[in-house]
């Protein structure tokens, strides 16, 4: 079978999917085979590994290659595969508690790192598979099994981790809207970390955590769809506008004397202006989807195999013996 | 050991000996490990055997003057085959008042005592703690008890560098060098091998060709200092060793155990992938394969033990050979991740540094306290192999049986090494690479019939890699449907994979050798053990054969699984004997497993056994005096019944060292 020809139903394993039902992992999963396929992805190529939780399943239902590893490990996992085959396809699969909590110091290092991976992290705000306590990027007062008066913690935005995290290319989507497939082409051909945040829908312990973001009627007023090089529009009329004030930004009408040259023009390059886009929050600000940050830069395996490369032309490619006789030898005669 | 005859060589008498050991101590920053090493090398060169004992402080500078501070080398070179680096200190080199404080009780009676006497300053004595007005080298406690020799080392050294052009801190940073000088004289080793060392090291690669020049001037003048002052009386000569004809180099644990993983790596034509975060006493290996790019050796210093244990993984299951380097507390961070690659069935290499624990301990001191830690320490039941070198140069045999255990059974393994190894150094026949076995390695490309979990006659399931077509297949922490590894939760399926899991690493005892024992087959006294304690216990037992005794010892290289015939051996004598640098951990599996009698003999003090301490437990254990005790601990380098309560304050020991029979 050529790959030309390989349809999101071959990306498909044999394995019945286990996500309760209506949860947002399903749509995540077939726009996943969908890009895939679209990409003509090779099968024997492409190795998804994952963390623990619900979204770390993910990798069971892929007819591709798949680690299921531990708790938080995922990064180093896919950096290990990485480092001994960086011809692989490695995409990551975790979650808020699982990338930001037991394993939010690997996800930091294999970000600056810049290991060539794909890391797909389903937010759904909550801890599903232990039953719903409270994850990282609960909201304040979130009221669970394990915070009866309401949490006391501050939330992460992921996106801001990542990109104090030196990542290379920052985007976020939501598992039902029409441009998380396009967000994960983009990811697949940028060369290096690329992190996507998803907004994911847990419809047992958290459903509707981003309903603002998801139901039609409202959510063009809620998120603003990030374009490089044009300025930052919203709203289902797009008659609304970010524009900087003060070094902060501001939510303004257009059309009231404000023109669109008035307003912040999205740049992926500029790391500044994604951190800022990444403070940006409901309720007071539309929730910007797309791609924050975007840049080229050496990949970590890469760089690897060329010190490999270079220490050998430079010192000749050793054999054992070499090796064993190398330092301070001596002979004891008979 | 004085072997007795005198001749003259120059211009003073030279007393032949057959092995010596001498002792290098100072401050931390006053380079006694590179005098060690040098002296090591050079005896080494010769033709002596050498065995050595590096001791430094945890801390990388602790404060000037201190005993915290003291820096140790200890060196026995022999003209005979030699296991340990020695009991008894023949020459201690003191570099202050706190080197001498530190290591004095060590020297034999009427050893060699070299003191720096410049440093032995009122300010110096104070910084060691001695009492104001006080000066041990005044104390006929001492001055009768060694030959001690006042050498004013550092002014000498200033004195004879006053014209080398370099400034005062750099000009005194030379002075170990002066000391070396005065032993190669003492000891009749020529000064030639390390005059090209400070050309090649300062000279050439660090191209600062005057602080070369100025090295090699004290050194000298050391040298003739010995030579020309009428201060020594004779100096010693020992040997070259009758050690088997060919070409030798000198290793340290750690650097075989790095050739070797290498060696395994071109064995078996997979990349060397080695993942570790920094610790002592494993940080040189990390640092001994980064310089190794030339041979396709791939270092990766992860963000925590955690990630560098995973990082191995991912790099076994992508198909290379995934190693991990830590100590005993990293190991405790491991072990979640280690039992993944039980689960998946993945080859992985651990290799365990052991320190003094428990916590961070003491993380330049040896110890062999890992091993319950190894076997047992991850949830549930976790079954892998387990391998530990008994010399420094074993661990380069170690590393290559390590691997190809685990490439080809689909198993972790564990190496524990140990700090006293891995810094130790001795003599290695350098193998030809031609002679080594190629590990030879099948990764399943064949899709039909294809089951992740089937196995073959050893139980091992198949390695496809990917990238193959048609393999592609999912594994995970998960419980594993036997055959087809698709996640099981199934009752029976569990516990048939826990003895699968178990059967698979007893299968791998049919690979290994038959444990060997040193002496007669049976007798009165077994004594065994693993790991370092390889030299102390070999030779406490030869010396014990010589008096006729009927004692055999064995070692155990393989711990995980253990040799076949084992019990054999351990039921074919009335008394077994375990030293162990731990409270017990093998005593303990040897009971539960054989059901016998095992005593032991369990030191804790951050050092290897004396061979004393072990000829005194066998004569105990033969004598029969050993009672009701389980097992018995050196204190101050004795091993003695009376010695065995600690006072332990209000709370009265309940005869801790006893068990009730």
């Amino acid at each position: 079978m050529s790959a030309l020809s390989l349809t999101a139903k071959d990306f498909a394993s044999d394995q019945d999917v286990r996500w309760c039902p209506g949860c947002g992992d399903y749509a995540i999963l077939n726009q996943m085979r969908k890009v895939c396929a679209k990409l003509e992805a090779r099968r024997e190529n492409t190795v998804f590994v994952s963390g623990i939780g619900c979204s770390s399943r993910f990798p069971y239902y892929m007819d591709t290659y798949g680690f299921h590893s531990i708790h938080g490990r995922a990064p180093a996992v896919a950096t290990g595969v990485k480092i001994a085959n960086p011809d692989l396809d490695v995409w990551m699969v975790t979650g808020d508690g699982d990338g930001l909590s037991i394993g939010g110091n690997h996800l930091m290092h294999v970000l600056r790192r810049n290991v060539n991976l794909k890391i797909l992290l389903f937010n759904n705000r909550i801890y599903g598979l232990t039953k719903g306590q409270y994850s990282p990027t609960s909201e304040e007062g979130k009221k669970t099994n394990s915070s009866p008066m309401g949490s006391i913690d501050l939330p992460l935005s992921p996106v801001s981790v990542a990109l104090s995290s030196e990542a290379s290319f920052v985007a976020r989507c939501i598992d039902i809207d029409k441009n998380l497939g396009e967000v994960l082409e983009r990811a697949a051909a940028h060369k290096g970390s690329a992190f996507v945040e998803i907004y994911q829908d847990c419809n047992i312990f958290n459903h509707k955590a981003f309903e603002y973001a998801t139901d039609r009627a409202v959510k063009e007023e809620h998120i603003i769809r990030l374009e490089h090089g044009k300025p930052l529009i919203f709203g289902k009329d797009r008659d609304k506008g970010i524009r900087l004030h003060d070094h902060k930004p501001e939510v303004v009408q257009l059309r009231s004397g404000i023109k669109e040259d008035d307003l912040l023009f999205h740049d992926e390059h500029d790391e500044s202006l994604a951190f800022l886009l990444s403070r940006m929050s409901h309720p007071d600000f539309p929730e910007p989807m797309g791609v924050f940050y975007s840049i080229g830069d050496d990949c970590y395996e890469d760089l690897l195999t060329k010190q490999i490369q270079d220490a050998e032309a430079a010192r000749g490619k050793a054999d054992l013996n070499a090796l064993f006789n190398s330092g301070d030898t001596y002979t004891i005669e008979a | 050991m004085v072997a007795g005859t005198k001749d003259e060589r120059g211009s003073k008498p030279v007393t032949n000996r057959s092995s010596a050991v001498v002792f290098f101590a100072g401050d931390s920053g006053d380079g006694m490990q590179k005098a060690g090493t040098q002296f090591t090398d050079t005896a080494a060169i010769v033709g002596n055997d050498v065995a050595t004992l590096p001791d430094f402080p945890a801390e990388i500078r602790a404060p000037a003057g201190t005993v915290a501070g003291v820096s140790g080398f200890q060196i026995n070179f022999a003209a005979d085959d030699i296991h340990t680096p020695g009991d008894e200190v023949n020459a201690l080199i003191a570099m202050n008042p706190a080197a001498f404080k530190a290591h004095i009780e060590d020297v034999e009676v009427g050893g060699i005592v070299i003191v720096n006497d410049s440093e032995f300053t009122k300010v110096n004595l104070r910084k060691a703690g001695y009492s104001e007005g006080y000066n041990p080298l005044d104390d006929e406690k001492f001055t009768l008890r060694y030959k001690i020799y006042k050498v004013p080392i550092s002014r000498l050294n200033t004195e004879a560098l006053a014209d080398s052009g370099l400034g005062a801190k750099n000009i005194a940073q030379c002075k170990n060098m002066f000391a070396l000088g005065l032993i190669y004289w003492l000891y009749d080793r020529p000064i030639d091998p390390t005059v090209k060392y400070l050309d090649d090291y300062y000279g050439q690669v660090k191209n600062l060709p005057e602080v070369s020049k100025a090295n090699i001037a004290t050194l000298k003048a050391g040298y003739f200092f010995g030579e020309t002052t009428e201060m020594f009386p004779v100096r010693y000569h020992v040997s070259k060793a009758a050690i088997k004809p060919g070409k030798y180099r000198k290793v340290t644990g750690n650097e075989a155990l790095a050739m070797g993983l290498v060696a395994a790596a071109k064995l078996s034509g997979k990349q060397l992938v080695y993942c570790s975060y920094p610790i002592t006493p494993a940080s040189n290996i990390l640092h001994n394969l980064a310089a190794m790019r030339h041979f396709g050796v791939k270092t990766f210093q992860a963000e925590d033990e955690i990630a560098a244990v995973c990082a191995a993984i991912g790099a076994g299951f992508a198909g290379q050979i995934g190693v991990t380097g830590t100590s005993g507390p990293g190991m405790a961070l491991k072990s979640e991740a280690i039992n993944l690659a039980v689960m998946t069935e993945l080859p992985l290499i651990i290799v365990d540094v052991q320190r003094g624990g428990p916590s961070t301990g003491l993380p330049t001191k040896t110890e062999q306290a890992d091993l319950l830690q190894a076997m047992f320490g991850r949830n549930s039941d976790s079954p892998l192999v387990i391998l530990a070198p008994q010399s420094p140069a074993d661990c380069f045999d170690i590393a290559l049986e390590a691997s190809r255990i685990s490439l080809k059974h689909m198993v972790p393994v564990i190496i524990l090494s140990d700090c006293y190894l891995a810094d130790g150094a001795e003599p290695w026949l350098i193998p030809d690479s031609c002679g080594l076995k190629p590990i030879e390695i099948t990764h399943r490309t064949d899709p039909d019939g294809f089951e992740p979990y089937a196995r073959d006659e050893n139980l091992v399931r198949p390695w496809p890699v990917p990238g193959t077509p048609g393999m592609e297949h999912r594994i995970g922490g998960l419980e594993k449907q036997h055959i087809t590894g698709d996640v099981s939760y199934d009752a029976e399926n569990h516990q048939l994979m826990s003895v699968i899991r178990r059967r698979k690493v007893e299968l791998v005892a049919k690979q290994i050798p038959h444990l060997q024992v040193h002496g007669e087959s049976s007798g009165d006294l077994l004594v065994i053990g693993w790991g370092g304690t390889y030299g102390s216990i070999l030779t406490a037992v030869n010396r014990a054969q010589q008096a006729g005794k009927s004692v055999s010892s064995a070692h155990l290289r393989y711990l995980s699984p253990m040799p076949g015939n084992l019990g054999d051996v351990v039921r074919s004598f009335k008394k077994v004997l375990v030293p162990e640098l731990n409270m017990g951990q093998l005593r303990l599996l040897l009971r539960a497993r054989f059901l016998v009698d095992a005593r032991g003999l369990n030191k804790i003090q951050g050092k290897p056994f004396l061979v004393e301490e072990v000829e005194e437990a066998i004569d105990l254990m033969l004598g029969g005096v050993y009672g009701e005790r389980e097992f018995l601990m050196p204190r101050h380098h004795q091993v003695r019944l009376e010695d065995q309560e600690y006072d332990l304050g209000g709370c009265q020991q309940d005869s801790a060292a006893s068990i009730p029979m």
